[in-house]
């Protein structure tokens, strides 16, 4: 029983955190139809920012808590504003075209950033743990986890619930699910098309960005970061269905599960089955286990 | 009469839209047989299912005796059956020789060659010859893409042509062509299957087309057969008149 | 062409260290970047060749260590073999699927391999293992700069030849109806030919190239690991694909010594920014040469200038950037 449990608290805390970076990857991929590549620059700049501002916090003395708080608005402010004026200085340039070359522009910015982030920060990892002890430890049937993990739980279901009410119940929402579905009759409908793609990747990106952020305090970053968490999250979009808000919620728990049960049951698999999953569904329901019902273009 | 096609009890529902409703009929070898009807009649559905893109719901499908209602398009065009598109479906980017090319390779019983040039081994000889009877030779090496609309449907059409069919099956070979060439098509589509005796069935809107190259029309109405006969009865037929032509001669 | 072969082999003995080992790289790199442009040419593009590029790699390097095989040109049959049977297991399976769902299928599956890779203590895990110097028909070299330029050569001669090779497959029945997959499937089917064994032959081929590109890799840095079937990985050969442009061989050469100039140059003068630079270089080839190097000497002959036919054709031409 503790054994099951351990599973699924484990796989729901990893949900957690790859469902906001997975929504945001599909809410681009939904509005704008691109696979962004540098989706996961996006998470690893959201988690260097975090440490350098929790640490500055912490270097002026004060407590945990503002250097959480800190931590948060800094990313948001920066992951949007840096999301925005890739959006319109640089995607905006080639939408016209072919969709392999924005893939080729996102693997661009990917590279781009790399190197970026090793500039500023430097290549030896980063640690950014105080508000790791923000919520301090439970211990309960047996198990100790620490707090701050089993909070992000509920943090991430809020972030899908805000995201999914604002998208079917607002009135901006429902339009950004408009373009969605169908942006041609969008376009003759007088939504303004563009302004919706770059709020859409700008708020794509600062979920990957926030994810980044509230895991920061957990991981040590270093290189190498973006391009683990972009194939990550690909593959739950993928599972999920490219698109779809539920898909990425019902992705993001089936891969932790799947990951919390391998490590502790066949640590050799932790890796690959999540990949054979996305094979699996790939062969057997490629679209993804939830796709919208995307109306058929005469 | 010996019959190259048999159809017996084929059924086909897209949802609520009955596209075929208990099918039955024989076609003979050589005969010249066009399928009337309104749009969404199915008589679309019926050319997709004799060349296999659809597998009928029920019923079976019999070319000179042999079951192919199962069979993928590939294997039915093995057996001797070709179909041009109502949309030409042709290869854009290549030239129109290299169309034809592809179509020649498409006959061969053995794998294609990696090494062997694609136009050598008279591949490229057969397809300028086809191009010739249509009239088509100046064309033959600019790619489709240039092409006018009335050229593609007529390089659709050699492109079936080129496996020399026992049944060939056009879907509207005039529509798209211009008025003075209409005749001009359908004279040189009949002269080319002539030698070996091919059985045509195409989808017709044009009655006059109908009229001078059909010797047996289908008059198609909601999956069912309206009329079947010469083409001056069918199209003299009061229903055929109500639902398929208008009313207009 | 093969002058040309035999021409840039003897070059390697003029040539400084620094650009030897520079060449050797570019040339495996162009020959499993040749595979993706053969492939590409049925309309699928392969995001995933690191599969069997590190099938190579580690095929060859447990092989060797096991029988003790030193000969570098065996050890690049063998590595061909290993991706080839690979690719004739897996080709069938994948080749029902088109477009995007066929790159992710590819990526998806290499991505496994790494996985299991990665975790495998027997295969030294993350780290990999070591491998120990190639002989070349029966000599050994003590000398680094012998065997640096005999690596060089097997390296420049093979991919010569695949080059060669390929040259011909495109002018080939199967070459041209490869772009009639790519065109229509449908109608293929139509004519007669199946469309999967197409996808599939030529699937096999870019196994073939990766694996043989693998052996060079591990002969090269004398040393696998996981690393190698990673989608970064995968994701550069494709870049130097793309680079390359779909109508000439000859492109791919120049655009993977493109690729390894930049790499080596960056990390010369401003390290930590060659990703940089060569993210900033994708972008100015993707907004001035949007058909790749390669169109900047081939004018295809069947492509007529003009606006409105170059939109078009831009827009159905394989990887059209």
């Amino acid at each position: 029983m503790n054994f099951f449990l351990t599973i699924v608290l484990d796989g729901l805390i990893q949900a957690s955190w790859l469902f906001i970076v997975a929504l945001g990857l599909t809410l681009v991929f939904g509005v704008l139809k691109i696979l962004n590549i540098a989706h996961g620059s996006f998470y690893a700049l959201g988690a260097y920012i975090a440490a350098t501002a929790v640490t500055i916090v912490a270097a002026h003395g004060l407590p945990p808590s503002v250097g959480f708080v800190a931590m948060l608005v800094s990313v948001a402010s920066i992951a949007s504003s840096v999301g925005l004026l890739l959006e319109r200085g640089l995607l905006k340039m080639f939408y016209g075209r072919d969709e392999v070359v924005l893939l080729l522009v996102t693997y661009a910015v990917f590279l781009i950033l790399e190197d970026i982030t090793k500039l500023i920060w430097g290549v030896n990892p980063i640690y950014a743990t105080q508000p790791y002890e923000l919520f301090g430890n439970v211990a309960f049937a047996g198990l100790y986890y620490v707090g701050y993990d089993l909070v992000l739980i509920p943090v991430s279901v809020a972030i899908g619930l805000a995201v999914w009410f604002s998208l079917n119940r607002t009135i901006t929402g429902k339009i950004v699910l408009a373009v969605i579905h169908n942006e041609e009759m969008s376009v003759s409908m007088g939504v303004r098309v563009r302004r919706v793609y770059a709020v859409a990747f700008a708020f794509g990106v600062l979920l990957a960005a926030l994810a980044g952020a509230l895991t920061a305090p957990k991981i040590s970053m270093q290189p190498g970061l973006s391009s683990d968490v972009i194939i990550l999250s690909f593959a739950i979009v993928v599972i999920g269905g490219l698109g779809s808000v539920e898909g990425a919620a019902v992705g993001a728990v089936l891969v932790g599960l799947a990951r919390a049960a391998s490590v502790h049951l066949l640590p050799q698999a932790e890796l690959f089955m999540i990949y054979l999953i996305m094979t699996g569904v790939l062969m057997l329901r490629p679209e993804g286990l939830f796709t919208r019902e995307t109306a058929r273009r005469i | 009469m010996t019959s190259i096609l048999s159809v017996r009890g084929i059924d086909k529902r897209f949802g609520a839209v009955v596209a075929a409703d208990a099918l039955n009929l024989d076609i003979a070898v050589g005969q010249r047989v066009s399928l009337i009807g309104a749009n969404g009649a199915g008589k679309t559905t019926f050319v997709n299912m004799v060349t296999g893109y659809l597998k009928p719901d029920a019923g079976s499908i019999a070319l000179e005796g042999a079951d192919i209602g199962r069979r993928s398009p590939r294997s039915v065009a093995r057996l001797g059956i070709s179909r041009s598109f109502q949309i030409p479906q042709l290869f854009i980017d290549l030239t129109a020789a290299e169309n034809l090319v592809v179509a020649v390779s498409g006959m061969r019983q053995h794998p294609l060659s990696l090494v062997s040039p694609a136009e050598a081994r008279g591949r490229r000889d057969t397809a300028l010859e086809l191009l010739a009877r249509f009239g088509l030779s100046e064309m033959a090496d600019r790619p489709i893409s240039e092409l006018a609309g009335g050229v593609r449907k007529l390089i659709d059409i050699a492109m079936a042509l080129v496996r020399r069919p026992k049944l060939l099956l056009l879907d509207e070979p005039t529509s798209g062509v211009s008025a003075e060439e209409k005749f001009a098509t359908m004279d040189r589509v009949i002269h080319a299957v002539a030698p070996d005796a091919a059985t045509i069935i195409f989808v017709e809107h044009d009655m006059e087309i109908v009229g001078r190259y059909a010797d047996r029309v289908l008059a198609f109405y909601q999956g069912r057969i309206l009329a079947d006969g010469d083409p001056r009865s069918v199209l003299q037929d009061p229903e055929v008149r109500r639902y398929v032509t208008g009313g207009a001669q | 062409m093969v002058g040309l072969v035999a021409a840039a082999t003897l070059c390697g003995r003029v040539l400084p260290t620094w650009t030897l080992s520079l060449a050797t790289v570019a040339a495996s790199n162009a020959l499993i970047a040749l595979g993706i442009v053969v492939l590409a040419r049925t309309g699928n593009v392969s995001f995933g060749q690191g599969l069997f590029f590190a099938a190579g790699g580690y095929g060859v390097a447990l092989i060797a260590n096991a029988w003790d095989i030193a000969d570098a040109v065996v050890q690049v049959i063998v590595g061909a073999a290993c991706g080839g049977l690979l690719g004739l297991m897996i080709g069938p399976l994948i080749a029902r699927y088109s477009g995007i769902f066929f790159g992710m299928l590819t990526l998806a599956l290499s991505m496994v391999f790494y996985g299991a890779l990665v975790k495998s203590t027997a295969l030294g895990g993350s780290d990999g293992f070591n491998v120990g110097r190639p002989s070349l028909f029966g000599m050994v070299f003590t000398d680094p700069r012998e065997a640096d330029f005999a690596l060089y050569a097997v390296s420049v001669v093979i991919t010569g030849f695949a080059g060669i090779a390929t040259a011909i497959l495109f002018h080939s029945e199967l070459g041209l109806v490869s772009l009639a997959v790519r065109e229509n499937n449908l109608r293929v089917e139509y004519l007669g030919i199946s469309a999967k064994r197409v996808v599939t032959i030529n699937f096999v081929i870019a196994a073939i190239f990766a694996g043989a590109s693998g052996a060079l890799a591990l002969m090269a840095q004398r040393h696998i690991d996981p690393q190698f079937a990673y989608w970064t990985t995968s994701g550069e050969f494709v870049f130097v694909a793309i680079l390359a442009g779909y109508q000439s061989v000859a492109a791919v050469f120049v655009a993977s010594m493109a690729l390894e100039l930049v790499r080596s140059f960056s990390n010369l003068y401003l390290p930590n920014t060659w990703q940089l630079v060569l993210g900033v270089f994708l972008l100015g080839v993707i907004l001035f040469l949007p058909r790749g190097i390669g169109s900047l000497w081939t004018r295809d002959e069947r492509r007529k200038s003009g606006p409105k036919a170059a939109t078009k054709v831009a827009t159905k031409e394989g990887v059209t950037l």
